[in-house]
């Protein structure tokens, strides 16, 4: 159905909304939950919302990565680590540290900083309508030939970590 | 849209993120929350990205993608190193300090 | 102004004596150090050190002498202009215009800069004319002629070594002073003369009457030295200089105040009163007699005493401008007063004394007074001339005594206990004596008559009536104290230790010499009839009874020149050698001496003549074998016995020195313990305590709370900051994530607001 342009734009403004929503919630859940699978599902939510928002900003292909690997492969990384370090399953009352009050005011101070900067910084800065999607041509363009650099150190980091954590959890 | 709609976005997963780490004990349940940081910073550059128009931020929020990955990897190898050894992943159990 | 530099007034150059005549005293000052340091292992225990530095000095002496004698012989052939005249005060020079022989020389001064303090240098050096080189030949020449006879008479003294050590310093002071170019090395000279006769009087301290007697030298002399720092601090403040020529010329230039001149004079002569035993300090040289023989012979009769006239010679311009002496008139001064008082009182005091070398003593006393009585009647030529034959037969009459009690009287001096009718068994000593007493007496033609009568002739002369008188008077009575002595001692029968005895124990307790002597051959001493003392050595010319040939050996030396010393000076002869050689000396213009009559001499001669017979008739009344009515007159009559006692009593001036002593200085000394023991000693006791109790609170408090407590303190901080901060290393990973990021938190804070 053709939609108009603003209504594109509320469209946009109320599925951002409805996602973010419930990215917060279930972040939240990750840190609050005393159950240790229902936090590593929230941050399945928490990347899958991700994903969305990031085609919002019309990156489509990092946000077909995003579900790849994020919610593909490393959610089922920690999933596993969660099965071998025996967490306990079910209603676990002792995921909280000693010291958790103290995450309170650090966090509220980091939020408290970081709005008053972007409210301050970036009032009224509109994205562009519509939205340029970010072609994955550019994208590659980008990797091999601005950022070449990074992207083989970043080769080496993946190999250093596969064969790091094939020796670190290996059985002797 | 106004930008700052993703950018408090991305500060309020950082700060839950940042509580996390603070307030868990179990490892697995820390690196989940430097996930959610990871994350929130991706918002950050993405949306940014869209604001001037080129693809930077794209290209970076790829690598952090792919080095999340491999630091979940490694990360977890050493917590399962650790559970083997002793026999917990609490952090609260996991210190040698004397006080 | 003399020039103080090395010869240069003078254009040509004095020989090499004249300039280095200042080794003479330095020579026995090495020998001093030598002997302290290793004399007491040399195979002379040092006295050869002793020896031959005092005959190195008379080789330098007489050398001096000679150079000296051939300066004045040119001066004298070129009078007028000549360099050796230039440069001396006006008024020598105009002595050298009256008379040809009587010309002035220049003396070769030398002086080097001892040190400096504030302004003021102080110098060492020579000033050599003709009354130093004289002075340097006696002294040296009698030092040692004393020290060859000391090998002998101090043999086997417990302080050998000392003894040699303390007479070569004393030879070298007494030349220091006699050669100084300034009043600051003349005062250095006199006293180490001073600190030298203390040590040598009280050589046998052990006595308590040596130590005492050597005291009361030293304190006498010392009253008597305030004088001569007063008068040299009054001389230099007036004329600036120390320089003995300096002071010489600023006395008669004219400048000086006659009131300073006046008051520098009267505090120079209570030193020379002092030193040279005059009235009223007289009293220490009797006392003196404690110390041995050959100190007395060469310290207090004819060197050390002559000091004070030394000094007199030497300033004769200060003294003669500030007493004006000589001056148109005057009868009386200071000087020849107490020259005369001295010359009576001390010949009265020799008639009542038993110990031989007390009359010597006296007699010395005496002749010290005449010197002095000449210096005051301006007869300077004379009484230098006097210093020097006095010395010649005080000397050694002074060793015939020693050599008398080391072998006839068995070491006591006593004279009527202990000798007697020695001339037989000691001829030499005897003979000796006779000639010095003859000269003492002013026989003619002896040494003793030209000089001497000279000083009685000036007093007449230069109109000074009274001390004529007195000089008179005084030669009747020294020869009649002598011929008392010459009795008692080598004449009449042998008494006491002369006849063999045991010696009494002499009357005053002071002759101890013998001390070391008897220790020494104790066991000898039982039988005296054994063949030869063989504990003594061997008699001079194989003479049983004499003494050794080095006691011997000076008396006859020292006899001959008694005899012929005299011709140097000979006026009767018109023979003016001495006065030739010495006169320029005298810097300021003194009468010229009359010519000689014989007749003039009449009343001398016949006093001595009377002097003699009548003591000789006394003296074999008193002393002699027979009954006589004059026995014990003293002890019968009572006012001659009051008179008697009142001399053998020294006029009571000893109880009234000691009454005066004792009377001030006591309520002091005590006065002062009081304070020392109450007062200081109780500050002291004070301060201490209160120290003590100060470093007790401060320990308390200060070091335990103060300075434990801070470090301390510093310790519980450093703890307690550990321990506040130990539990950011928990070892928690969410606390080190909390912190990191709160800290990120505040910075990012920090940064925004520096940047808005």
């Amino acid at each position: 159905m053709m939609l108009a342009a603003t209504d594109i734009q509320i469209a946009q403004n109320i599925g951002f909304g409805i996602i973010a929503a419930v990215m917060i919630v279930a972040a939240l859940k990750v840190v609050t939950s005393r159950n240790v699978v229902h936090a590593a599902l929230a941050l399945v939510v928490v990347m899958a919302g991700a994903a969305a928002q990031y085609l919002l900003l019309a990156a489509e292909f990092v946000a077909v990565a995003q579900v790849l690997v994020y919610v593909g492969a490393v959610m089922v990384l920690f999933l596993f680590g969660i099965m071998l370090t025996r967490a306990k399953l079910g209603k676990d009352t002792d995921l909280n540290n000693k010291n958790w009050g103290l995450g309170i005011p650090v966090a509220l101070l980091m939020l408290g900083v970081m709005v008053w900067v972007l409210v301050d910084g970036f009032e009224d800065t509109k994205l562009a309508e519509p939205r340029p999607p970010v072609s994955t041509a550019a994208i590659s363009d980008s990797i091999f030939t601005v950022y070449l650099l990074p992207f083989w150190a970043l080769s080496f980091v993946l190999l250093a970590a596969v064969i790091g954590a094939i020796v670190l959890a290996r059985k002797d | 849209m106004l930008i700052n709609n993703f950018l408090l976005l991305g500060a309020v997963l950082f700060c839950i993120g940042v509580y996390g780490v603070i307030a868990r004990k179990n490892a697995v349940l820390v690196l989940m929350s430097i996930e959610l940081i990871l994350n929130s910073v991706n918002i950050n550059l993405l949306a940014f990205d869209q604001l001037w128009g080129n693809v930077d931020g794209n290209t970076f929020a790829l690598y952090i993608i792919a080095v999340a990955a491999g630091e979940v990897g490694v990360g977890l190898a050493m917590v399962l190193l650790i559970y083997r050894n002793r026999k917990t992943i609490s952090l609260d159990e996991l210190s040698e300090m004397k006080g | 102004m003399f020039a103080a530099d090395e010869g240069s007034a003078v254009v040509q150059s004095a020989g090499w004596f004249l300039e280095h005549a200042w080794l003479i005293p330095v020579i026995p000052a090495i020998a001093f150090a030598l002997i302290i340091l290793i004399g007491k292992r040399m195979p002379m225990k040092g006295s050869e050190i002793g020896i031959v530095s005092m005959a190195a000095s008379l080789v330098l002496a007489v050398g001096t002498t000679y150079q000296w004698i051939q300066r004045v012989g040119d001066a004298v052939g070129s009078q007028e202009g000549s360099a050796l005249t230039r440069g001396v005060t006006g008024f020598a020079r105009t002595l050298g215009e009256g008379g040809g022989e009587h010309a002035a020389v220049a003396p070769v001064i030398k002086s080097w800069t001892w040190w400096q303090s504030g302004g003021v240098e102080f110098g060492v050096g020579q000033h050599i004319d003709g009354l130093a080189v004289m002075m340097l030949l006696l002294v040296t020449f009698i030092s040692l002629l004393v020290q060859i006879y000391s090998l002998e008479y101090v043999r086997g003294d417990r302080r050998y070594t000392h003894f040699f050590a303390a007479i070569t310093l004393f030879s070298a002071g007494m030349l220091t002073m006699v050669l100084a170019e300034n009043m600051v090395q003349l005062i250095l000279g006199w006293e180490i003369m001073g600190v030298t006769s203390f040590l040598l009087i009280g050589h046998w301290w052990e006595e308590r009457a040596n130590s005492e007697a050597a005291l009361k030298a030293f304190w006498t002399v010392r009253v008597g030295d305030v004088g001569l720092l007063v008068g040299t601090a009054i001389v230099f403040g007036s004329s600036g200089t120390f320089s003995i020529a300096g002071i010489n010329e600023w006395a008669v230039g004219g400048e000086a105040s006659k009131t300073v001149l006046l008051w520098a004079s009267v505090a120079l002569f209570i030193a020379c009163i002092g030193k040279s035993g005059q009235f009223p300090l007289h009293t220490w040289l009797p006392d003196a007699m404690a110390g041995p023989t050959p100190v007395s012979s060469l310290l207090h009769s004819s060197t050390m005493v002559v000091a004070g006239v030394f000094l007199v010679a030497r300033l004769y311009p200060l003294f003669h401008t500030g007493l004006d002496i000589n001056l148109a008139g005057q009868h009386f001064n200071l000087i020849a007063v107490i020259g005369g008082i001295t010359i009576l009182i001390a010949a009265a005091l020799a008639f009542v004394q038993a110990d031989i070398k007390k009359v010597l003593a006296y007699s010395t006393v005496s002749q010290l007074g005449y010197m002095m009585m000449g210096l005051g009647v301006g007869a300077w030529v004379p009484v230098v001339f006097h210093i020097f034959t006095h010395a010649f037969f005080k000397c050694c009459l002074f060793l015939c005594a020693g050599s008398v009690a080391h072998t006839g009287s068995h070491h006591s001096f006593d004279m009527k206990n202990d000798m007697g009718g020695l001339r037989k068994r000691m001829p030499i000593t005897f003979w000796t004596w006779m000639i010095s007493t003859a000269a003492l007496c002013g026989v003619p033609f002896f040494s003793g008559f030209f000089s001497k009568d000279e000083i009685i002739d000036a007093a007449k002369h230069n109109h000074y009536t009274t001390f004529f008188v007195v000089g008179l008077v005084g030669a009747f009575m020294t020869t009649a104290y002598m011929t008392r002595a010459t009795y008692l001692t080598f004449f009449g029968k042998a008494r006491g230790a002369a006849a063999g005895e045991h010696a009494h124990t002499d009357l005053h307790g002071e002759h101890d010499e013998a001390f070391d002597a008897h220790d020494a051959h104790g066991d000898v001493h039982g039988a005296h009839g054994e063949a030869g003392p063989d504990h003594h050595a061997k008699p001079a010319f194989g003479i049983a009874g004499e003494s050794p040939m080095l006691l011997v050996a000076p008396l006859m030396i020292l006899a001959f020149l008694a005899l012929v010393a005299g011709y140097l000076n000979a006026a009767p002869f018109h023979i003016e050698k001495f006065h030739e050689w010495v006169g320029s000396a005298v810097g300021v213009e003194v009468p010229e001496a009359a010519t000689f009559e014989w007749v003039n001499a009449i009343p001398s001669i016949v006093l001595v003549a009377l002097g003699f017979v009548v003591s000789l008739w006394l003296s074999k009344e008193v002393f002699g074998e027979a009954d006589s009515k004059l026995k014990g007159l003293t002890r019968r009559h009572r006012a001659l016995g009051a008179g008697h006692t009142f001399l053998v009593k020294k006029y009571y001036l000893d109880d009234l020195y000691d009454g005066i002593v004792h009377a001030v200085g006591y309520p002091i000394a005590k006065a002062a313990y009081w304070f020392n023991q109450q007062v200081i000693d109780r500050i002291v006791d004070d301060v201490g305590v209160g120290g003590k109790r100060t470093g007790e609170w401060v320990y308390r408090n200060i070091d335990q709370r103060v300075v434990d407590g801070a470090v301390n303190g510093s310790g519980i901080a450093a703890n307690s900051a550990g321990e506040a901060l130990r539990p950011l290393q928990s070892g928690k990973v969410n606390q080190y994530g909390a912190l990191l990021f709160g800290a990120a938190a505040v910075f990012a804070l920090v940064l925004v607001i520096v940047n808005t």
